[in-house]
């Protein structure tokens, strides 16, 4: 705010304020010409269609004062809080200062009363009630915009119950995932591909995971996939988690499986972006995040999963 | 006979028996929507019956329309008999009147069908904005121009009311407007971000303090002296009340707006200027109440009287809330709650309605050349409906909106909500049907009300006689 605009607000203020209290204090000490009307009452002497007239009472004492108080009042927060322009106020409030305060005390509490739960390793924390509980109410508030607040994904957004993870499934892994993000890289291969040919591959990868397709188109589209798709996805289809190349035979897409919604994934890429949640969430929440997501994975499989290892 | 030295009533009938037709239909819809609040499918998947389209019909039909229309009608009845003189123009009268019917109009059409500048209170699309300020230009010359031609030189109180009103609302609803068309539908605001919130708030809450405030004192100011065939209680409080009201009002508007972009020092400065508000608000009361003592015993015989104190009360206790809930204190728990909508019907149904219901009751037989309504026994349902319905409707909202407030605050250990959105919103369900129940009450006495006045005219002579000027009194 410029000196001008400092001065201009202050001024138009304070000035107006004292004119108002000035309205109060002269109209309850004018003389008002007077007349009387039939039942003896003072009245201004004026009157209006027929019968309307006006008394002369005085201002109810408290009225006036109420009013005076207000004015108090505001003065005393105007002293107090920003108001007056540029002037900060004597107590320096701020509502961004507030915000920030009440930020640092949340977060220092926050870790005071989680740091046990933040020590322990991911593994014993993902069958831990409360590290559960508490990672659900963040994943409530912080991730279910795009996974769903049951977890299950939509298009776009990976399923997180089931046991298929493009970017891998051990502990460590998924821990990478959410703390540091993800960035897929599937380029577009519209411009390499006749449209024929994008379709040819669509249908093989549909063969890959065990659907019954035309055979010819499937094994043209073959030739395709070994040359330009098997480098990320592998020469069987099972993918690779180093790379985020999801797994062609497992019938689970994060973009649709139908024969259009592959074409339209090999031709236009795809790029799907998880946000990484380290500055986001900070350590001790996302721990808490993961925790709640490994608690998700199907018990069996986790146990199958266990003797893999 | 000198048609000059007649009263022009044809324009104030014409609004007055529009002001209970749209007040019908604005509270209808606002039923509606109410339901559709408590079952989501009863819009049926018709996009102009959705709750987004028709909550700014509700509100433009119940302000504007049925409001305003009561503002015309009255403001050109007072205006004549206070002036004596015949209200200037008639064909900028009548003009006004087709005008603001057809604004009303174009709104019923073109707001269901999505049309919207998207400014709450100021939804109508460019063109209607256009015709509504020729409309209110129209209106200003001929109120003013009444009174250049008045035949006593003191300007009664309620013609300040009137005349601020009317000046206001000009500039507010022109500056708020100002806008670049992009097609015949749709144009763009010239303001944006923060600036463009500031000044929406500022004409949204000059349009509560001028339209639904300035107006209806004007319209307190004569029919309540009139009724009760008492003197106004003070004339010093009505100056010191007017200029301080007027005044401080243009202040206020940075409170809707609280926690938000707005710098903190135009925040305070809302704050502190809507407490100052307080008592020139209750100024109004007082000289309205305090006008009536000395006819208290006509309360026991008079629903119409009854209509006006009622409606001076609810406008003391929404204009003592309203500073309330503008500290920003109080408007952390308060605002985005339904206390705020709660706080609006305790001022658009108790007090703008029942006054304006007040003096139309008073206003219906003489521009009839009857001596009363058709039936008390019927203003007198119609009062009680009134009154409950407005009591259970504020009540509901009250205990939605504090719960709302609590729960949407309430936090967990681990820094997130406590509550979701959809859990606090099962819990208003009961709220939101007594707000209903409230609400058809207070719309079933609006029906009374047009059978009563139907009934009234069938008695009323065939030919009415043109009421002539009254000289004024020499006192």
């Amino acid at each position: 705010m410029s000196a001008f605009w400092h001065w201009y607000v202050a001024a138009l203020t304070l000035v107006f304020i004292a004119i108002m209290v000035w309205l109060f204090i002269s109209t309850g000490k004018a003389k008002v010409s007077t007349g009387q009307n039939e039942a003896g009452e003072e009245t201004t002497g004026h009157v209006w269609d027929e019968d309307l007239a006006e008394l002369n009472n005085p201002m109810p004492r408290w009225w006036l004062w109420l009013f005076y108080i207000s004015v108090i009042f505001a003065l005393a927060y105007l002293v107090l809080y920003p108001g007056l322009g540029r002037f900060d106020g004597t107590l320096g409030w701020s509502s961004s200062e507030q915000y920030e305060q009440e930020m640092v005390v949340a977060n220092e509490s926050f870790e005071t009363r989680f740091q046990a739960l933040a020590n322990e390793p991911l593994e014993t924390l993902a069958s831990n009630e409360e590290a559960i509980r508490v990672g659900r109410n963040l994943f409530a508030h912080n991730c279910s915009t795009c996974h769903g607040s049951d977890a299950r994904g939509a298009k776009g957004y990976p399923n997180l119950t089931d046991n298929h993870w493009i970017w891998g499934d051990s502990t460590d892994q998924i821990w990478h995932s959410i703390y540091l993000g993800r960035q897929a890289a599937m380029p577009g291969f519209g411009a390499a591909l006749s449209d024929q040919d994008v379709t040819r591959v669509a249908t093989y990868v549909q063969q890959l995971a065990g659907l019954d397709v035309d055979q010819t188109m499937a094994a043209a589209g073959k030739k395709q996939y070994d040359m330009i798709c098997s480098a990320c996805h592998g020469p069987q289809g099972l993918g690779n988690p180093m790379l985020g190349a999801p797994n062609l035979t497992a019938g689970v897409y994060t973009y649709g499986g139908s024969l259009d919604e592959i074409r339209h994934t090999i031709r236009e890429g795809r790029n799907g972006v998880m946000p990484a949640q380290k500055d986001l969430l900070g350590e001790t929440r996302t721990k808490l995040v993961t925790a709640y997501i490994l608690s998700l994975r199907p018990k069996l499989d986790t146990d199958e999963a266990l003797s893999r290892e | 006979m000198n048609q000059s030295a007649t009263y022009n009533d044809r324009v104030v009938r014409q609004f007055a028996v529009m002001t209970v037709v749209w007040g019908i239909v604005g509270m209808l819809v606002g039923v509606w929507i109410a339901a559709q609040l408590i079952w989501p499918s009863m819009s049926m998947d018709i996009p102009w019956l959705s709750y987004g389209r028709l909550r700014p019909l509700h509100t433009n039909a119940v302000i504007f329309a049925f409001g305003g229309s009561a503002l015309f009608a009255t403001s050109y009845y007072a205006v004549q008999r206070t002036c004596h003189a015949r209200l200037f123009a008639d064909k900028l009268a009548a003009f006004t009147f087709w005008g603001w019917q057809t604004v009303i109009v174009g709104a019923a059409i073109t707001l269901p069908m999505g049309l919207t500048m998207g400014r709450e209170y100021a939804e109508l699309i460019w063109p209607l904005a256009i015709l509504v300020a020729l409309v209110w230009v129209a209106y200003a010359i001929v109120f003013f121009g009444t009174i250049v031609q008045r035949k006593v030189k003191h300007i009664y109180v309620a013609n300040w009311f009137f005349g601020a009103f009317i000046l206001t609302v000009a500039v507010l609803h022109i500056v708020n407007n100002l806008a670049i068309p992009t097609s015949l539908t749709h144009s763009y605001p010239i303001y944006s971000g923060t600036v463009d919130a500031m000044v929406q708030w500022w004409y949204g809450h000059n349009a509560v303090g001028f339209f639904l405030t300035a107006g209806f004192l004007g319209m307190m100011y004569y029919f309540v002296p009139k009724q009760a065939g008492r003197p106004v209680y003070s004339y010093r409080l009505s100056i010191v009340h007017f200029w301080s009201l007027i005044a401080i009002y243009m202040w206020a508007g940075p409170h809707h707006l609280h926690y938000t972009a707005l710098p903190d020092w135009v925040q305070s400065l809302g704050m502190v200027f809507s407490l100052i508000l307080l008592a020139p608000s209750w100024g109004g009361m007082i000289n309205g109440i305090m006008t009536l003592s000395g006819a208290w015993h006509k309360l026991r015989t008079d629903p119409i009287l009854r209509f006006m104190i009622v409606a001076l009360s609810f406008y003391g206790m929404s204009t003592f809330e309203g500073p309330m809930m503008s500290i920003k204190t109080v408007n952390a728990l308060s605002h985005y709650t339904d206390w705020t909508i709660g706080h609006v019907h305790s001022g658009a149904l108790g007090w703008v309605a029942m006054i304006s219901i007040g003096s139309l009751y008073t206003l219906f037989p003489r521009i009839l050349g009857l001596k009363e309504m058709y039936s008390t026994r019927l203003i007198e349902w119609h009062f009680w409906t009134s009154t409950i319905g407005t009591v259970l409707y504020i009540v509901a909202m009250w205990i939605a909106g504090v719960m709302q407030g609590l729960m949407w605050r309430t936090f967990n250990d681990d820094g997130t909500l406590t509550y979701t959105f959809i859990e606090v919103l099962k819990l208003t369900e009961p709220y939101y049907l007594l707000r209903l129940l409230g609400g058809m009450i207070f719309l079933s006495g609006m029906f009374i009300m047009a059978y009563n006045l139907y009934r009234t005219w069938q008695t009323a002579p065939s030919k009415l006689q043109a009421v002539p000027v009254i000289q004024p009194a020499h006192a």
